[in-house]
């Protein structure tokens, strides 16, 4: 289906079925219930998911199939973002223009910073990319962030390019040409598509339960979908392998008459328009671009997830960009008063110790959590979480063939 | 005129002339070894055909072009293909992906943004590459990762890989080093009957006489960075200057 094999097709249903019952399955817990705090199926929550997730996916184009580690792709991130800033307060509130314009900018950046990093490989190649996007982050803190309007106007370059620390923030004079200025009750208007706001949700109460759907989440999986759709064709392609051999044994493909420095150049600029994809996302979902989102430690965590859910997998970039969603947003929120409300059974005395064993782990710690489990992933699983879920996989297998093997009956071979 | 002229090429690597004034010609079709004690400037002389090195004198023309200053991938692209000292294959990549790459480097040239198609759906290049698996006896290994293949497998897939582009020169570096006398002699049986069947020109450097003289040709003796003797298999084995270059002093036959 869709040009794709019968595994990928099955991997691209569930993938469609996970996201769009996303609200389900991330809330579990009725509203109310101690166990309400787990409960991921927020609308802020999921956008997210999948917004990490193509950043995650895009990510791992480049570092999963080339072996190339750029420690820089948050700047991509941040450009994607003010790019769509950008289209909100010039041409309109409509996504569509904003993520275009978001692809098309980090794409530009991505030719210019990959041309040149590219240069080297290794160490060098991920230092180059993290000194470019350090050299993006000081650019959109200060320097592109004085007035460039002249001290005596108020207009749109008042606070330069990128509103340095504060951020890029949508106001009442923005132009907006090709949209209302104002809404009618005279405020800043929302993103939306074709009229339909990103903020927008809509609840459904199941007894307890309370799922909600919002626009800005659907709108988002739709665009994480194609991305992942789209992955899964770079992967399977003439292209993807070359990519592959070049993390394979690139001497082998210079004296195979390929030259791998075009396929480098043009993998950073794919995972880089991913990126910027997910920065005019993260725009759409919450108008505001802040330079913080191009620091290295937001390039730090796109490398986490990757290795997390598996570098060089489909689905493992997606999983881990979840995973790491989930525990920062979830843990975080966890604090004493809870824990104390947990083991409330134990007798005080121990009570008290199991909450001072927890509590580093979670609230502020919860860093220290991901650490931990980053490192058992590292360590037992190389292949990240979706390793974990092949070795499972396979030991139902196994049993399943270890049964039918004592029946008596042969399964034919693949 | 040969398909491979090489004319006073020198090379100098700071204190150390690694290679003076060689002059070599390689005629189309034929099997010429270049032979030579250790530190004689074979593995220099290999790479600057290759556009690994550049020669700070003389010239090197493939065909009545110059290689020079050329990147390695064009100097491929024009038609010399080369099998190193260890095989180097698409370790992680299964055979039939390994033998898929040189034959999409033939059709497509050095770059092809194809990133939509299913790789499986180029049946140009899949029936190539399963074909060229077959002629080397590798059909049932399709879809083993190359990785875990033995030495002399992964230096049979090598060759099929390079035959796969049919390369006008096939360069061989060492190509039987490390392997024992049974993969040695498979080798020399697959060379033999590659340049038997192929309208291709084989050069090859070694140090394994038995191979040496077995399959080539033509013999040049390279000598501390310069051709000592060129000539046939039978004439350098008694050849006295050979003698001297390899025993480090003429000896008489005992």
């Amino acid at each position: 289906m869709l040009g794709l094999n019968k595994q990928d097709t099955r991997l691209l249903l569930l993938v469609v079925i996970l996201t769009m019952a996303a609200p389900f399955i991330l809330n579990p817990f009725p509203e109310g219930s101690a166990m309400a705090q787990f409960n991921a199926g927020y609308p802020d929550l999921m956008q997210r998911f999948v917004i990490f997730g193509i950043f995650a996916i895009g990510f791992n184009i480049l570092f999963g199939l080339t072996g190339y580690l750029s420690f820089g792709h948050a700047a991509f991130l941040g450009i994607g973002s003010y790019a769509a800033m950008w289209m909100f307060k010039v041409l309109g509130m409509n996504v569509l223009p904003a993520l275009a314009l978001s692809v098309i900018m980090s794409g530009i950046f991505a030719v210019f910073i990959g041309y040149i990093s590219l240069r080297r490989s290794g160490i060098y190649f991920s230092i180059l990319t993290l000194a470019f996007a350090m050299m993006s982050y000081s650019l959109a803190y200060s320097v592109l962030a004085t007035d460039m309007d002249g001290p005596d106007k108020q207009g749109l370059l008042q606070k330069g390019l990128t509103g340095g620390e504060t951020g890029l923030q949508l106001t009442l004079q923005d132009p907006r040409i090709l949209g209302q200025q104002t809404t009618a009750e005279g405020n800043i208007p929302v993103p939306s598509l074709f009229g339909l706001e990103m903020r927008s949700a809509a609840e459904l109460n199941v007894g307890d339960w309370v799922f909600t759907f919002s626009a800005g989440y659907y709108f988002a999986a739709f665009v994480m979908l194609l991305s992942f759709y789209l992955s899964i064709r770079i992967f399977r392609s003439p292209f993807g392998l070359v990519l592959k051999s070049i993390k394979s044994n690139q001497q082998r493909l210079n004296y195979t008459g390929m030259n791998p420095k075009p396929y480098m150049l043009a993998a950073f600029v794919i995972s880089g328009m991913y990126a910027g994809l997910a920065g005019g996302l993260m725009a759409s979902m919450d108008p505001l671009a802040g330079p913080e989102r191009m620091f290295w430690t937001a390039s730090g965590e796109v490398v986490l997830m990757t290795i997390l859910g598996g570098v060089g997998t489909l689905i493992g970039p997606v999983l881990g960009a979840g995973a790491i969603k989930y525990m920062e947003n979830i843990l975080s929120k966890i604090n004493s008063d809870i824990l104390h409300t947990w083991f409330a059974f134990l007798p005080d005395g121990l009570e008290d110790f199991v909450v001072a064993i927890i509590y580093p782990f979670i609230g502020k710690g919860w860093h220290l959590t991901l650490g931990i489990i980053f490192m058992l992933v590292v360590i037992f699983l190389p292949g990240g979480l979706v390793q974990g879920g092949q070795k499972i996989a396979g030991m139902f297998r196994g049993k399943k063939a270890a049964d039918e093997k004592a029946d008596g009956k042969t399964t034919p071979a693949e | 005129m040969g398909i491979l002229e090489v004319k006073n090429v020198g090379k100098r690597f700071g204190g150390l002339q690694a290679l003076s004034d060689v002059n070599l010609s390689i005629a189309e079709r034929s099997v010429h070894a270049i032979i030579g004690p250790n530190g004689a400037g074979k593995s220099t002389l290999l790479n600057c055909l290759v556009g690994k090195l550049i020669p700070d004198t003389g010239s090197v023309m493939f065909d009545g072009q110059s290689v020079l200053g050329r990147k390695p991938h064009e100097i491929n692209q024009m038609g010399i293909s080369r099998v190193f000292q260890t095989p180097e294959i698409f370790g992680d990549l299964s055979v039939l992906e390994n033998m898929m790459i040189p034959c999409f480097a033939k059709r497509d040239g050095a770059f092809e943004l194809n990133a939509i198609s299913n790789v499986l759906s180029q049946k140009d290049v899949v029936e190539r590459a399963e074909h060229m698996l077959e002629e080397m006896n590798m059909a049932d290994k399709r879809h083993m990762t190359s990785s875990s293949m033995s030495r002399g497998d992964k230096r049979r897939l090598e060759i099929g890989m390079c035959l796969s582009q049919e390369p006008r020169l096939l360069l061989l570096d060492e190509p039987t080093a490390g392997m024992a006398r049974a993969d040695t002699n498979n080798t020399i049986d697959l060379l033999k009957q590659i340049s038997e069947e192929r309208d291709i020109t084989i050069a090859i450097i070694e140090h394994d006489m038995h191979v040496v003289f077995s399959l080539s040709q033509r013999i040049t003796v390279l000598a501390q960075g310069t051709p000592l003797v060129e000539d046939t298999p039978d004439n350098i084995k008694g050849h006295p200057k050979v003698r001297e270059a390899y025993l480090g002093e003429t000896q008489t036959a005992a």
